[in-house]
């Protein structure tokens, strides 16, 4: 398959941004509730909410630009991308439908992780204490928020995922690993994108015990992303390279005849098949780009994050050298899923 | 809607008949012809006239060999390789460089308007749709937002994006033709039937065993491509007659040719046998 730029930049930027907000999901469901102060409101009435580190409007806004910029980039794979809104309609039947819809569904918790504090802020503001006013948004309804947000974020990769994985004419996208590896992906770009974020100026304001913990806790976490991708591509390419690829013989049904093989093709140029589904400079140098790949985008950015464990005054150069090494990584290997598919159709070609 | 309809008793396609197809390209020209000018608006090419013409057909005509292990004669009678479990000498053509395929087959792909299509099924707007009365598998163009995803889920190749009109262009079975009443009874086929010189294509209703091409089918063995991938191709392939292998020489199906190469020259009167010598040479 040929591999276009658009699609790989709203697989690999989608991905990432949604993957920041599945952590700003779970950080708010299950970290950040055990908070030590109350936010205190300007107007001097004390809130419910947790005061949280500006870390969590930080990878709102990451995340906020990367899956808009992804979305963005997928219209730019259309013909006609003012039709796009009626993508929308098919989620009956169609995946990339139900991508669409999940994806702009998934718009509503994330904005609800900064608009619900400032809304209750403001509403404190409005009516002080002793007005009758009773505060609505609590740290239960964030956790809750934040859940919701994990799991659109979780959906929403899934049905990217299985745009690829349904098709059955493409051996190498019609495989158990498809899946989890989308998932898996989006979970490690997101983790090296809080990891920098967590590393600005100012994001977690002091690190103290707690905060320490939590980094420590993400920084596991990316070492076991790199450590689970390295095994997930590893099986994956083992299951694309061991399959037999569907040959002319077996395309036209003439195979009980003998050995089928081109003779003359249907058109002297290139057509929209060839063109689009006869892509072979992938297959060509696939070992070596492979490598790149597990280097690149999982073994440096595991190595990065265990060297962070190790001597927390390099985390923040150790960050960004992770996060180029893992955004680069993880486009190579987006680039292979792409351009190392064989479709069906260019058995009948003979290529 | 992109669910598939229910599935409906009538089935329109196609049988095509690779036995007698000889790959002359008169049915692509003229779906081609057609269709440019059809109700679905034009098929334009990109540089048409430059160095890369680009463009669409909904129907494309390969052609392949078929080495089955034997070596041909100048006639283009094969030779079997071994006859009777005996080796035989392998006769090619003297001074040619070309091997000739043992067996050559002029293959016409085109949209097979499956049963339960993925291509309809994945399309995120609608546009894609099966029609439910017939089992015409359409694109709405007004709808299609040319994702290509449908071009993607077709194993059979029958989908083509245009790059000038920015929509997915796909064989109709030239359903502007064959329901049109401002035809000719006789012309109400598609384009790619009604042009086919040697009537290798076969145009009617598959979902009918009573039907003329369901005869066929049934008669001639005809197969639906790729089934393991389920979509249940309506279009059949008739596949090619059994070929003579040279070896039943003596048989009563053997051609004339082959019994010609029997002939005793020592039986024959003398003026005969100088002139098959004579010919012989």
């Amino acid at each position: 398959m040929r591999p276009t730029l658009s699609i790989i930049c709203f697989t690999v930027l989608s991905g990432a941004g949604y993957g920041i907000w599945l952590v700003l999901g779970l950080a708010l469901a299950l970290v950040w509730p055990a908070c030590d102060a109350p936010f205190v409101n300007p107007s001097g009435g004390t809130s419910t909410v947790c005061w949280y580190p500006p870390l969590r409007e930080h990878l709102f806004v990451a995340g906020f630009v990367l899956v808009t910029a992804g979305l963005l980039f997928s219209l730019g794979h259309l013909g006609k991308p003012l039709r796009a809104w009626r993508a929308l309609s098919q989620w009956r039947s169609s995946w990339l439908s139900r991508e669409g819809v999940a994806a702009l569904l998934t718009y509503l918790p994330a904005l609800a992780v900064v608009a619900a504090p400032r809304i209750q802020e403001w509403q404190g503001r409005r009516f002080p204490p002793g007005t009758g006013y009773t505060p609505w948004v609590t740290d239960e309804t964030m956790s809750l928020i934040g859940v919701v947000l994990a799991l659109m974020c979780v959906a929403t990769v899934c049905c990217t995922a299985n745009i690829y994985s349904s098709l059955k004419p493409i051996r190498a996208w019609h495989n158990r690993f498809v899946t989890p590896a989308y998932l898996l992906l989006a979970l490690h770009t997101g983790l090296l994108w809080t990891w920098v974020l967590s590393a600005l100026p100012n994001a977690l304001v002091e690190i103290d015990a707690a905060r320490s913990r939590e980094i420590d806790a993400m920084l596991i976490a990316l070492a076991l992303t790199s450590l689970g991708l390295l095994a997930l591509k590893s099986f994956y390419w083992r299951d694309v390279d061991a399959g037999s690829r569907s040959g002319t013989g077996r395309a036209t049904g003439l195979e009980s005849l003998g050995e089928v093989r081109a003779f003359e093709a249907p058109h002297t140029e290139e057509n929209y098949l060839t063109h689009e589904m006869g892509f072979v400079l992938a297959r060509k140098h696939a070992r070596k780009l492979r490598l790149i790949t597990l280097a690149g985008a999982f073994v440096a950015p595991g190595l990065l994050a265990l060297l962070a464990l190790a001597f927390p005054t390099a985390r923040a150069a150790a960050a960004w050298l992770a996060l180029v090494s893992g955004m680069l990584g993880v486009f190579v290997e987006r680039w292979l899923f792409f351009a190392e598919a064989r479709h069906a159709v260019i058995a009948y070609y003979g290529r | 809607m992109t669910t598939l309809p229910p599935p409906a008793a009538k089935k329109l396609g196609l049988v095509i008949d690779l036995d007698i197809c000889v790959g002359c390209h008169a049915c692509a020209v003229a779906c081609k012809e057609w269709n440019d000018g059809g109700d679905f608006g034009p098929l334009p090419d990109a540089d048409p006239y430059g160095a890369e013409p680009h463009g669409v057909w909904f129907n494309r005509v390969h052609t392949y060999s078929v080495d089955r292990g034997i070596g041909n004669r100048e006639s283009g009678i094969g030779e079997a390789a071994t006859c009777n479990g005996e080796a035989r000498a392998a006769s090619t053509i003297p001074d040619s460089r070309f091997p000739i395929p043992d067996l050559t087959v002029h293959f016409p792909r085109s949209c097979l308007h499956c049963e339960t299509p993925a291509c309809v099924t994945v399309c995120p707007t609608g546009a894609s749709y099966k029609r439910a009365e017939d089992g015409i598998v359409l694109v709405d163009d007004d709808k299609c937002i040319g994702c290509q995803l449908c071009a993607w889920a077709c194993p059979y190749g029958a989908r083509e994006f245009s790059s000038a009109r920015g929509t997915m262009q796909k064989c109709t079975l030239c359903v502007d033709r064959i329901y049109n009443e401002t035809l000719d009874p006789a012309d109400r086929q598609p384009a790619c039937v009604a042009a086919c010189p040697t009537r290798a294509r076969h145009f009617g209703d598959l979902g009918d065993p009573d039907s003329a091409i369901s005869g066929l089918v049934a008669e001639r063995d005809g197969y639906a491509l790729m089934p393991e991938f389920g979509y249940k191709p309506v279009n059949k392939y008739l596949p090619p007659r059994p070929r003579r292998d040279g070896c039943n020489d003596n048989d009563a199906t053997a051609s004339s040719v082959s019994r010609e190469e029997t002939l005793d020259r020592d039986q024959l009167p003398g003026v005969l046998r100088w002139l098959d010598r004579a010919l012989s040479r």
